[in-house]
């Protein structure tokens, strides 16, 4: 269970988010869409305090995770991480083999030995829809893979060390038309096991894999409900008009 | 005259200059070729001089100047590449800011000052004598800048994607910095090492005041013993030596071996930037 309690944040003197509050239900599908600038990547990014990362950066209210707040002073950061995990908008594998990169999160957290890494990292590609394609070239570089291939791999690579949330930002918008359908089949499947929360530009893909979207405009959080309600009869007019395509 | 025409003249004139450029490195080398290479045999690489530096050849110098290279660079490689992965991955503000000035200007002083620091430092203060331990300490502090800077390149160079998606994982800094970013970095940071090598197996002031010996034709055995040195030994033959037109061409010669260690260690370290590049498996 995931909950935003009254989030503001800010970059320097800039608010990138205003009082922003909602719930996420677990193993479901999660959308946050809006216009660029709207703030809908710095609110995913701070459930896996990515945000952390930014100097200058400054956060109030309360963000829960299972009840905790991952804000406390006593949260360790790199466990949260390993618990939630990230697909970035570009695929960015690591120079390194395609079974190393798979392997890379069980190593670091130090999770089991050599063969109980292997058994992972089959599970991982399996989970993610790519181990038919790779399983005969393990021990090549990840780089000789396709860009969709590329993306499935880092979703294994989160998967593996088996996190019970998974943020992705806008992860299909680098993808062709048919790498990103087998991106969106894959988060269908995925959402039976895992609670995903995804950032995208493509509000049909919005409406195509989420079960609940939040449309985000200016650091504010206008509207959250049912996709079907935003998409179909959304309240408010800013909503309208955007999945309308009326701006954005 | 349009815009094509502007193009011609400014493209050729770049071209004029870097061959010129060019020529002149190859004029130059081609000038101590041709004087050295005459000179050049086993003995004069394998035996000491003799007969007042006119005759024999230039083992210890040889010796003395692998001796600093390897000095300086177990003294300068570690701390440079530290120092660079703190200003660059860890340290932020301020602190950054004074380090990287500092060591720009650093960068920027005179190789004698260096000479004379280490003088004052190393051989007097710290009381190491005239020692390999002194010159190498100094020819380290010289080349550190470079070191500094080149590792920080190399570090920036590598996406930040990589480490995002480390962190990302869970990973912590230092094991992000050790697994992801020190490998993606190495092959430019062993540039930057070829870089310093050159620049040290060179220089002469440093060494002057802090380990070079004028004529000491027998091996060093510890880290605080004086040894010859290739340039300042060029220096002498060229400059100071008993009988300066008898020994003109071991100086040419000498000037070839140097320049054919830089070669031969740029070649050496390009080979282990290849291996490590191998190890980077990007396609």
């Amino acid at each position: 269970m995931i909950e935003a309690k009254n989030i503001n944040f800010y970059y320097k003197d800039f608010q990138a988010l205003k009082d922003i509050s909602l719930r996420i239900d677990p193993k479901s599908v999660t959308a946050f869409i809006g216009p660029s600038g709207c703030g809908k990547s710095t609110f995913l990014r701070l459930f896996n305090r990515m945000n952390d990362l930014i100097n200058g950066t400054r956060l109030t209210g309360q963000c829960l995770i299972n009840g905790r707040d991952i804000y406390e002073k006593a949260v360790n950061v790199d466990e949260l991480r390993k618990d939630v995990g990230m697909v970035f908008q570009k695929p960015n594998p690591f120079p390194k083999t395609i079974f190393e990169n798979v392997a890379y999160g069980l190593k670091v957290n130090a999770m089991g030995r050599k063969d109980f890494i292997s058994q992972q990292v089959e599970k991982a590609l399996v989970a993610a829809a790519l181990w038919d394609e790779v399983k005969d070239k393990l021990h090549k570089s990840a780089y000789a893979l396709s860009g969709g291939q590329q993306q499935r791999l880092c979703i294994a690579r989160a998967l593996a060390v088996e996190p019970s949330i998974i943020l992705m930002d806008e992860p299909a918008s680098a993808l062709d038309p048919i790498s990103t359908a087998r991106i969106e089949e894959l988060i269908n499947e995925l959402k039976n096991d895992y609670t995903i929360l995804i950032v995208t530009h493509n509000m049909q893909q919005a409406a195509r894999i989420s079960s609940k979207t939040g449309f985000f405009m200016l650091g504010e959080l206008v509207e959250y409900g049912d996709t079907k309600q935003i998409f179909n009869s959304p309240t408010k007019l800013q909503t309208q008009n955007y999945v309308n395509g009326n701006f954005g | 005259m349009n815009r094509k025409h502007k193009q011609i003249i400014a493209f050729t004139a770049f071209r004029i200059v870097g061959i010129i450029v060019v020529a002149l490195l190859i004029w130059i080398l081609g000038f101590i070729i041709y004087n050295g290479a005459g000179t050049l045999s086993i003995d004069f690489i394998t035996t000491s001089p003799t007969d007042g530096m006119t005759n024999g050849g230039i083992f210890p110098a040889i010796v003395g100047t692998l001796c600093l290279i390897a000095g300086s660079m177990i003294f300068a490689f570690p701390l440079g590449v530290m120092s660079a992965i703190y200003t660059n991955e860890y340290g932020k503000g301020l602190i950054v800011r004074i380090i990287r000035i500092m060591t720009n200007n650093l960068g920027g002083v005179p190789s004698i000052v260096f000479g004379l620091f280490g003088m004052s430092l190393f051989v007097n203060t710290l009381g190491f004598g005239d020692s390999i331990l002194a010159g190498s300490l100094t020819l380290g502090l010289l080349t550190l800048p470079l070191v500094i800077r080149t590792t920080e390149e190399a570090l920036k160079a590598v996406p930040d994607s990589y480490r995002s998606s480390s962190l990302a994982l869970g990973a912590t800094k230092l094991q992000t910095i050790r697994h992801i970013v020190l490998p993606a970095a190495s092959p430019n940071i062993i540039t930057g090492l070829i870089l310093s090598i050159g620049r040290v197996s060179g220089e002469t002031a440093p060494i002057l005041f802090t380990v070079a010996a004028y004529f000491l034709p027998k091996l060093p055995t510890s880290i605080f013993d004086q040894v010859m040195a290739l340039p300042y030994h060029l220096y002498v033959l060229a400059t100071s030596g008993t009988d300066i037109e008898a020994s003109r061409p071991l100086a040419y010669g000498t000037a070839l071996v140097l320049i054919a260690i830089v070669l031969l260690m740029n070649i050496v370290a390009a080979i282990i930037r290849r291996k490590f590049e191998k190890n980077l498996i990007t396609n």
